[in-house]
């Protein structure tokens, strides 16, 4: 598949979840086809980084479900900020850990799974949605319980995968990104490179075979596809290029040139082109 | 040894909170956070745990900044579903930063102004209302002053004494809100009302400088102690292999 395939299936005002954490291997070539196009209204949920700044930026985003945003060298995402204080995007702010359990319930097929997490703080006052349950056992303890975050669409990137589907990561953490693909009836996985079956083996340890083709409806090959966030070992964060996004939120001026030489270009093979040539 | 500086008053301050918590997890965010509990574990903590500060359970203790004499030495693996599964587990003691924090020890890192339109977007919630449910939480807070210390945060992420005395027995039996370390002193909640009480002020610090730098009324004792001070080893451990490039200080704004 292409970036422009997987954007063809996805429509306004669906729910997406995208993979990664931070500013750490995020599928930002599809981000960046969902950015050309037409698409509106969409429900974003993710460990957020620049994804869900330039979904937020663009207009795409209509709603952000999230437990933090964040660079990771830069902590605060200011495009998300500014939407944010803008009042542009309405959020869905958890606990973390809540993210986790409500992919985590979607994924099991239940309704809801209980947490501590949450209890007396204002995750429950902003959030009017959540209702406690109590422990039908002896102890009867109140729990909060975390509803199952169901997923129109899943987006993840890898390092490597086969063209049937079968994922892997090389680097230091899979992220939730399994059970993002749980969570979403439809599931699109972007790759450094897809290479045969066989030879999945060659480059890191069985360990690594965590998104298996059951999990997953489309492979997108996406060299560079993670670029600016961080894809281990195949290549760090760009923060240079991170930098100068960050800037643009401080200016529309610049935010227009940015959006003119990065991302109102025909393709991510266009995108590609403009950074190599900064 | 000469004096010691005040990053290197904060780091055995920061050092200190991690005392008696043996086989755990420690998660210390922020540079002097991460200095403190390196500190602890080469001194009087052998057995905490700690993390690169991405996905790797160390053996050995890298310095903070600069290239490390040494690769360090990965004794175990712990991506976030595991630190999640050791934090609802209990064995894991986090120092976060506060943008705001009150008198009961609510945090906040979520916004500031109105949750619905805020005026400034934080992080978010991040971790915090999970932790401070879960195990002991203490605060690092670089830059003491009434805007950080308020009567009332705008947000709650982190829950506070006074939120937790409301949930019950049962919610609350994990919560602990250990200790609040800020470059001008030590606080905990060791009170009957269970509000912030000044512990100690580092030295160099007047008990009405803490009191004018702080929004909200502390509890203060006849006695306000000094922090201590580094010993010579710290101050050698410190120097010559944690922070060789003062980012301690740096974080202080020096």
């Amino acid at each position: 598949m292409s970036e422009a395939d997987v954007v063809a299936r996805l429509r306004d005002g669906m729910t997406i979840g995208i993979g990664g954490w931070g500013s750490r291997r995020k599928p930002m070539s599809l981000v960046r086809a969902i950015l050309r196009s037409q698409l509106r209204d969409l429900t974003i949920v993710s460990y957020g980084g620049p994804d869900v700044g330039l979904l937020c930026a663009s207009g795409k985003a209509r709603r952000v479900v999230y437990g933090f945003v964040s660079l990771d060298s830069i902590p605060l995402e200011p495009h998300f900020r500014r939407a944010r204080e803008e009042g542009r995007i309405e959020a869905v702010e958890y606990d973390e850990g809540m993210l986790q359990w409500g992919l985590y319930a979607a994924s099991l097929r239940l309704p809801f799974l209980p947490t501590r997490a949450g209890l007396g703080s204002d995750v429950l006052t902003i959030n009017p949605h959540l209702s406690l349950v109590r422990s039908p056992y002896a102890d009867g303890e109140e729990l909060v319980a975390m509803p199952a975050i169901e997923l129109d669409a899943a987006l993840i990137h890898m390092n490597r995968a086969d063209a049937r589907g079968n994922g892997q990561y090389l680097g230091p953490d899979l992220y939730f990104d399994d059970l993002f693909c749980g969570a979403a009836r439809e599931r699109f996985m972007s790759c450094e490179r897809i290479v045969e079956s066989g030879e999945l083996l060659r480059e890191g340890t069985f360990h690594t075979l965590r998104i298996n083709r059951s999990m997953i409806d489309g492979v997108v090959e996406a060299p560079n596809g993670a670029h600016f966030t961080e894809c281990p070992p195949d290549y760090g964060r760009d923060e240079a290029f991170q930098r100068e996004y960050a800037a643009t939120a401080r200016d529309p001026g610049q935010w227009e040139t940015f959006k003119k030489t990065y991302l109102e270009l025909p393709d991510e093979a266009a995108y590609q082109r403009a950074v190599r040539a900064r | 040894m000469t004096g010691a500086t005040r990053a290197e008053i904060c780091a055995v301050a920061i050092a200190e909170t991690f005392r008696g918590d043996g086989e755990t997890l420690v998660s210390p965010i922020g540079t002097l956070p991460s200095i403190g509990a390196r500190l602890a574990r080469l001194t009087f903590e052998p057995d905490l745990l700690l993390t690169d500060g991405v996905a790797m359970l160390l053996a050995s203790v890298p310095p903070l900044g600069g290239e490390p004499h040494e690769p360090p030495v990965v004794e175990g693996w712990l991506p976030y579903r595991s630190v999640f599964d050791t934090l609802w587990a209990g064995r894991r003691h986090v120092m976060m930063g506060a943008t705001q924090v009150d008198r009961f020890g609510n945090q906040n890192i979520a916004c500031i102004g109105p949750f619905a339109r805020p005026k400034a977007q934080l992080l978010g919630m991040r971790g915090a209302p999970g932790n401070t449910l879960n195990h002991p939480t203490s605060y690092w807070v670089p830059n003491h002053g009434p805007r950080v210390f308020v009567e009332k945060v705008d947000v709650v992420s982190g829950v506070g004494y006074d939120r937790a005395a409301r949930l019950g027995e049962r919610a609350r039996r994990f919560h602990e809100i250990r200790r609040v370390v800020s470059n001008l002193g030590v606080f905990d909640f060791a009170t009957s009302s269970r509000t912030m009480r000044l512990a100690s002020v580092h030295p160099g610090v007047s008990v009405a400088q803490v009191v004018e730098s702080t929004g909200f009324a502390l509890e203060i004792a006849r006695d306000v102690p000094e922090t201590r001070s580094p010993t010579d080893l710290e101050l050698e451990i410190l120097r010559t292999r944690l922070d060789p490039l003062g980012a301690g200080q740096k974080e202080l704004g020096g």
